[in-house]
């Protein structure tokens, strides 16, 4: 865990030095930023789909459908959102970057760019440190948005009302969960990054080992984001 | 520079990994035109040596010294510029997978940033020209075969103009004439000035190419001399490395 924060620590000190490695960073914001929109958009539709199923079913009984629009944001942009375009990203993105980053290492291409006199930690590390600080927000911001219409598809089709569909959002969500719904995907981006870096450049053993460490950046960081979302909203919660 | 500041030195360096002893007590002193080879079966710890050399590896104990500077110890920011004396040829090549050749030779100099693109692209083609594989510039290494890997990881190491080059087993996998051509070019470079430091098991390589020898057995250094010496040597290790008998057979 200490060597962990240490190499996170590293990274993060180097995100504003020179050099930026541009290239790098706009490589690894294509592949796992861009690469990532797909598996969102469904995440996305399909989860705000079942959410706006399931809440009608709950709601209809007490006639408040009208409020499955507020329901469907409020969950996903606090919650489901983050967490699960997180997790998809995580298992997309986090085995991609410890395979290439450990298949690297077992390669000797590190001890290589060592040699060349290479920072490994500012060309390796912080150019998918950037990115994904960057693209898990706005990875996160489609998920929502493409839950919310595909509740609204949903909700439709039962016939409730476009308007009050839209209206209860305003009711629902108050700016401290647009922050909070930020918030995390930054910090889970943060975390798959340095998982899979971190995991990656330990990998040794062959193919083997690089199977194995690809797994392991896995659920390292799934379990991390699930952990870290529950004491991110319980510190949201005291600033309520 | 006197002797001392134009050698590397290692001093009973000891290393250990997961509770298994690597080196015990080892020595060793590369100094500047004369190359050398180490010797030692598969896994007595040759590659360990270069890589503590170069940093890439500390040593329990001992310490390392490049051109009269001790090393051992070193932040990693510290330990960049020394490394800059050194290249190393790597067993399989360790060529970037996502770069082209020319991108790989000019790699070094790209990151140092001192020369212009044009004048670094006309140093990468005189060094891809020197290991003739210039026509390769634009491939991919997944394109090159092994020999050509090779060749293109000494054009790199070539690039950045180092004064030591380490070679970990150049001609591993390679046909007879992969290997010549690898013994041919590591010639030229001594004539050119370089001092080379190589491990491998290949004895005809090593005698073609060294001038100096220094032979590993069970985790330390049993023998240190030159061709004829070795020949000559009583040792029971060297001699049974340099004509396996029917004792040496693992079954």
């Amino acid at each position: 865990m200490q060597d962990f924060c240490a190499l996170s620590c590293r990274a993060a000190a180097r995100i504003f030095r020179k050099p930026g490695y541009y290239r790098d960073f706009a490589i690894q914001f294509d592949k796992l930023g861009f690469g990532s929109l797909f598996i969102c958009f469904l995440t996305g539709l399909f989860t705000g789909m079942v959410m706006a199923l399931q809440f009608i079913i709950q709601l209809k009984p007490f006639a408040a459908t009208s409020y499955v629009g507020g329901m469907v944001a409020v969950t996903m942009i606090k919650e489901l959102g983050p967490v699960l375009a997180s997790l998809m990203v995580a298992g997309r993105v986090g085995s991609a970057i410890t395979a290439e980053l450990g298949t690297m290492m077992v390669t000797e291409q590190v001890d290589a760019m060592r040699v060349e006199g290479t920072d490994i930690i500012q060309r390796l590390v912080t150019p998918r440190l950037k990115a994904m600080l960057l693209a898990m927000p706005l990875l996160t911001i489609l998920t929502d948005v493409v839950s919310l219409l595909g509740g609204y598809i949903i909700a439709a089709g039962y016939g409730i009302n476009p308007t009050m569909y839209l209206s209860a959002f305003t009711q629902f969500i108050v700016p401290l969960d647009y922050l909070e719904g930020l918030v995390k995907p930054l910090v889970f981006g943060g975390l798959i990054a340095m998982t899979g870096c971190y995991v990656g450049l330990g990998t040794g053993g062959g193919a083997e080992g690089v199977g194995s460490a690809a797994k392991k950046a896995v659920v390292a960081s799934s379990i991390m984001i699930l952990m870290c979302d529950f004491f991110i909203a319980k510190i949201i919660v005291v600033f309520r | 520079m006197t002797t001392e500041e134009r050698c590397i030195r290692m001093d009973k360096i000891c290393y250990s990994i997961g509770g298994r002893t690597i080196l015990t007590d080892f020595d060793l002193l590369l100094e500047q035109g004369v190359n050398r080879t180490i010797l030692g079966v598969s896994g007595s710890g040759k590659t360990t040596i270069l890589k503590l050399i170069l940093g890439l590896l500390e040593p329990d104990s001992g310490s390392v010294s490049i051109n009269g500077l001790t090393i051992t110890g070193l932040k990693e920011a510290q330990y960049r510029e020394q490394r800059k004396k050194i290249a190393i040829v790597f067993q399989g090549g360790a060529l970037f997978d996502s770069m082209t050749v020319g991108e790989n030779v000019g790699y070094r100099l790209f990151e140092e940033g001192r020369l212009a693109e044009r004048e670094i692209e006309e140093i990468v083609r005189e060094k891809l020209r020197f290991v003739g594989v210039e026509p390769a510039l634009d491939l991919y290494p997944s394109e090159l075969s092994g020999g050509m890997k090779k060749r293109v990881a000494i054009a790199r190491a070539l690039a950045a103009d180092p004064d030591y080059i380490f070679f970990d087993e150049p001609t591993t996998g390679l046909d007879p004439i992969g290997v010549y051509n690898i013994c041919n070019l590591m010639q030229r470079l001594q004539a050119d000035g370089k001092t080379t430091l190589m491990v491998t098991h290949d004895l005809a390589t090593a005698f073609a190419t060294s001038q100096k020898f220094t032979f590993l057995h069970q985790k330390r250094l049993v023998f240190d001399g030159s061709e004829s010496e070795m020949r000559a040597c009583s040792i029971p290790e060297v001699r049974e490395f340099l004509l396996p008998t029917e004792q040496s057979l693992f079954v």
